[in-house]
């Protein structure tokens, strides 16, 4: 036995064996494991948050307050559910989730490029996501929204320690996702296996590049900015605090200079997986390759130029915001190149609707309708009229619930078999994406409504005029809560019936290395590094 | 005007085709608020909405036209290139003259957009000139109105449902002290806040100004009938967020006058210290 085997047998565990028991999660490098953490993590966030939002639909179903206490508790359910939604569901679920488990085996690599950097990444993500469950109940809760304006986000509108709560959570699961980028982009960029050069690598891959270097520029300055929040709350600083010579517009500056690369943050990868999902059940390559991977380039650079389409209504110079409104709308154009790529590839291609295929499909046509609104909110003048109203809702809905969700569906069904050797029963899978496709445009497309009219978001009550649509919304937002339970059932199902999947299920369109592997893939692969022609 | 958006008629009146539809036959609006299922926007109430407003209409026609594009191309690629009937797919990865279509199109496309919104951008923003000023500032949960030209200052509340009469009046919209103007006339809006952050925000009159402690924002509006508009808070304040209607008056100049008159004597006769609040010392 080698010395370096007889060292491997010391820690209780061999060269190509997974360890046993507890220890194997806690103490995890591997990056499928890791993955599969992160996954489990980002299902039971999304349990909790999207509960929130049906909770929040039930309470607005029909004028009055029936179910909450007051406009505090409902202000703290909007705040949890987005917060909850952005950080600990769809970012852990497409980067942490999907990004560990695929990356290294789309690329050839054997593992992260830091794999106990990537321990820390995700075991950061549960004290984060306690801070801020437990910031619900922390004297009252925190009640100012995903965005945490000042001086609601104060001493003087939050006076309890549920903010302190709420900002600690924020560093830490910001902390976790800088570690994890640092860790994709050197992977990305030292890892790949012979032959693989970056125009030859798969766009899942591009897409978590271009994401972890959106991450690594954006979140230090959310850090910086939710830290002298909690300078100006605890230790007498005053940067957001007009009567100290500070001002909350800073503030908003800072978060939306964070806060819009986020939002391709959470879609970016979304992207990736449908490229592939789309290549492969229309079994043909992805059309115009280089420009969908530069197209993402570009998007992640115009991404941090138009921060202040959030904040046409703060009272920006008129010239600032001709800029902002210019800027904003070029995004049309590289997302545009994007959603006719897909088509092109399906163009001419044999399409079989398989469950992946017909997420995909949804994405883009959602995503299609999400994009047309955004081109409309972009316009400053507009938006006078639209700024924080349920049209706005409606859109970054139709962009994140019915896309980045769905993305994260689509990557799901295509990559279960992969990751759990089991095949998921596709009649359940089929009634889950119909409850779900369902649900949502019945509760999201009414939104588009609401905003016109003029309601107000994160309004607990609202004029009886405005019933009709709500109702809707709440009946659309039970279904796709029944859709979810189908989901739960369908993974039960599957590890029940234990139906063996093929190392690939899904034929010759499926032509990127994780393919190439057992399913599920043995704990540590490419010992032999794969030559890419 | 206002019932064209009533449920009855619907067709024809998606995302707010009707409104600009509707400006011709403007007369004297009732009230400018929600109807039951509206899929429009409120009818505009003001010169800048009436720009706003149409520019949206060509916006949401255009929107329409991409998005129904892109569903077609869908629907169309899924029926012909369905494996069934197409079972051998092509290899086609590139076609250079389609990758700069569809790059070049887009780009016009947003060029045509960008010269109505640069318009009616610059529109909403003339401030210059205005007939007359008003000082709003938001409060926890309350607006405070002052005339500083007329020695006017009050409170505007929420009524509660109790004090609501059904027949003429709207719970969450309606107020104790509706803010009250003059049509035709320019309105300069210096828009403030004693607390946290608020939202001025009147859909129908296309005016939306954050109230910000610590600076001033500035806003107008030029109202085109008589009637009340309603407007909300837009910017989340706490837990009665959804407690601080806006109610806006427009009456003719005459009788904006008359007003006037009474409202020296009305809120000078009754001086209340929440509102040196406001920021103006009262008397």
């Amino acid at each position: 036995m080698s010395a370096a085997h007889a060292h491997e047998d010391e820690h209780g565990y061999g060269a190509h064996g997974a360890p046993r028991g507890f220890l194997r999660w806690l103490y995890s490098t591997n990056h499928k494991d890791i993955g599969t953490m992160y996954l489990i993590f980002a299902v039971v966030a999304g349990l909790i948050g999207g509960g929130i939002s049906i909770y929040m639909r039930m309470e607005l179903q029909d004028p009055g307050v029936q179910y909450m206490a007051d406009g505090h508790v409902w202000n703290v359910y909007v705040t949890a559910h987005g917060l909850i939604m952005v950080f600990f569901v769809v970012m852990p679920a497409l980067i942490g989730g999907f990004g560990n488990w695929f990356v290294p085996l789309m690329i050839g690599a054997p593992d992260m490029a830091f794999p106990r950097m990537n321990n820390i990444s995700f075991w950061l993500l549960i004290p984060a996501f306690l801070l801020l469950f437990l910031s619900m109940f922390a004297d009252g809760g925190a009640g100012v929204g995903w965005t945490i304006y000042p001086p609601m986000s104060s001493k003087l509108g939050t006076p309890g320690p549920s903010m302190d709560m709420a900002i600690l959570s924020l560093h830490l699961a910001g902390a976790s996702s800088i570690l994890g980028a640092a860790n994709f982009i050197t992977t990305i960029f030292n890892m790949r296996a012979p032959g693989m050069t970056l125009h030859k690598m798969p766009l899942f891959a591009w897409s978590i590049l271009v994401t972890a270097f959106l991450l690594l520029l954006s979140l230090p300055v959310l850090a910086g900015a939710i830290t002298m929040l909690l300078t100006d709350r605890n230790f007498g600083t005053s940067f957001f605090e007009p009567a100290g010579g500070g001002d909350p517009i800073l503030f908003l500056h800072l978060f939306w200079f964070f806060g819009h690369p986020e939002v391709y943050i959470m879609i970016l990868p979304a992207f990736g997986i449908v490229s592939h999902v789309v290549a492969t059940f229309s079994r043909k390559p992805v059309f115009g390759y280089l420009g969908m991977a530069y197209a993402m380039v570009a998007i992640g650079f115009i991404g941090f130029i138009v921060w202040a389409h959030h904040m046409y209504t703060v009272g920006l110079d008129v010239d600032t915001k001709a800029y902002f409104t210019a800027a904003t709308m070029v995004i049309a154009v590289p997302t545009g190149v994007k959603i006719f790529s897909w088509i092109a590839t399906m163009w001419g291609g044999s399409i079989s609707f398989r469950v992946p295929m017909m997420w995909a499909l949804g994405f883009i046509f959602l995503f299609t309708v999400g994009g047309v609104t955004g081109v409309v909110l972009a316009n400053a003048g507009v938006d006078l009229m639209l700024h924080n109203t349920y049209y706005v809702i409606a859109h970054f809905h139709y962009v994140l619930s019915l896309g980045a969700v769905f993305g994260i569906f689509c990557g799901f069904y295509y990559w279960f078999a992969k990751m759990t050797g089991y095949n998921y029963n596709s009649m359940l899978a089929r009634v889950h994406f119909w409850l779900t496709f369902i649900g949502v445009n019945l509760t999201f497309f009414p939104m588009h409504f609401l905003g016109l009219a003029g309601m107000p978001r994160r309004y607990i009550d609202y004029p009886d005029a405005l019933h009709g649509w709500n109702l809707v919304a709440s009946l659309g937002s039970y279904i796709s809560g029944i859709g979810t339970i189908v989901f739960i059932w369908l993974i039960i199902e599957a590890f029940q019936k234990k139906r063996v999947a093929a190392d690939n299920p899904w034929g010759d369109g499926a032509s990127t290395l994780e393919w190439t592997l057992s399913s599920p893939p043995p704990f540590h692969t490419y010992e032999d590094l794969p030559r890419i022609r | 005007m206002i019932h064209i958006r009533d449920a009855g008629a619907l067709i024809g009146n998606l995302f707010g085709l009707v409104p600009a539809l509707c400006v011709a036959a403007a007369g004297p609006a009732l009230a400018a608020k929600p109807t039951p299922w509206q899929l429009g926007a409120q009818a505009p109430s003001s010169t800048v909405a009436e720009e706003v407003m149409l520019f949206h209409d060509f916006l949401l026609w255009l929107i329409f036209a991409i998005a129904i594009f892109v569903l077609a191309l869908m629907v169309y690629a899924c029926i012909r290139f369905r494996a069934s009937r197409n079972p051998n797919p092509s290899r086609t990865t590139h076609n250079t003259t389609i990758e700069i279509l569809w790059t070049v199109i887009p780009v016009l496309i947003l060029v045509i957009v960008a010269i109505p919104s640069f318009r009616v951008l610059y529109f909403s923003e003339k401030t210059e000139t205005p007939d007359m000023t008003i000082k709003i500032t938001a409060n926890q949960w309350y607006w405070t109105y002052e005339y500083p030209d007329d020695d006017v200052v009050f409170d505007s509340y929420m009524l509660e449902k109790e004090d609501i009469d059904p027949e003429s009046q709207t719970y969450l919209l309606d107020v104790d002290n509706p803010l009250v103007v003059p049509t035709g006339k320019k309105i300069q809006l210096l828009i403030t806040s004693n607390d946290v952050m608020h939202a001025f925000f009147l859909p129908s009159a296309v005016v939306q100004v954050y109230a910000i402690a610590g600076r001033i924002n500035e806003g107008w509006m030029s109202l085109t009938s008589e009637g009340i508009i309603y407007g909300q808070c837009n910017q989340i304040c706490g837990v009665n967020h959804s407690a601080m209607p806006i109610a806006v008056q427009a009456l003719s100049p005459g009788d904006y006058e008359t007003w006037l008159e009474e409202a020296r004597v009305k809120f000078a006769a009754a001086p209340d210290p929440v509102r040196v609040a406001g920021g103006v010392p009262h008397e």
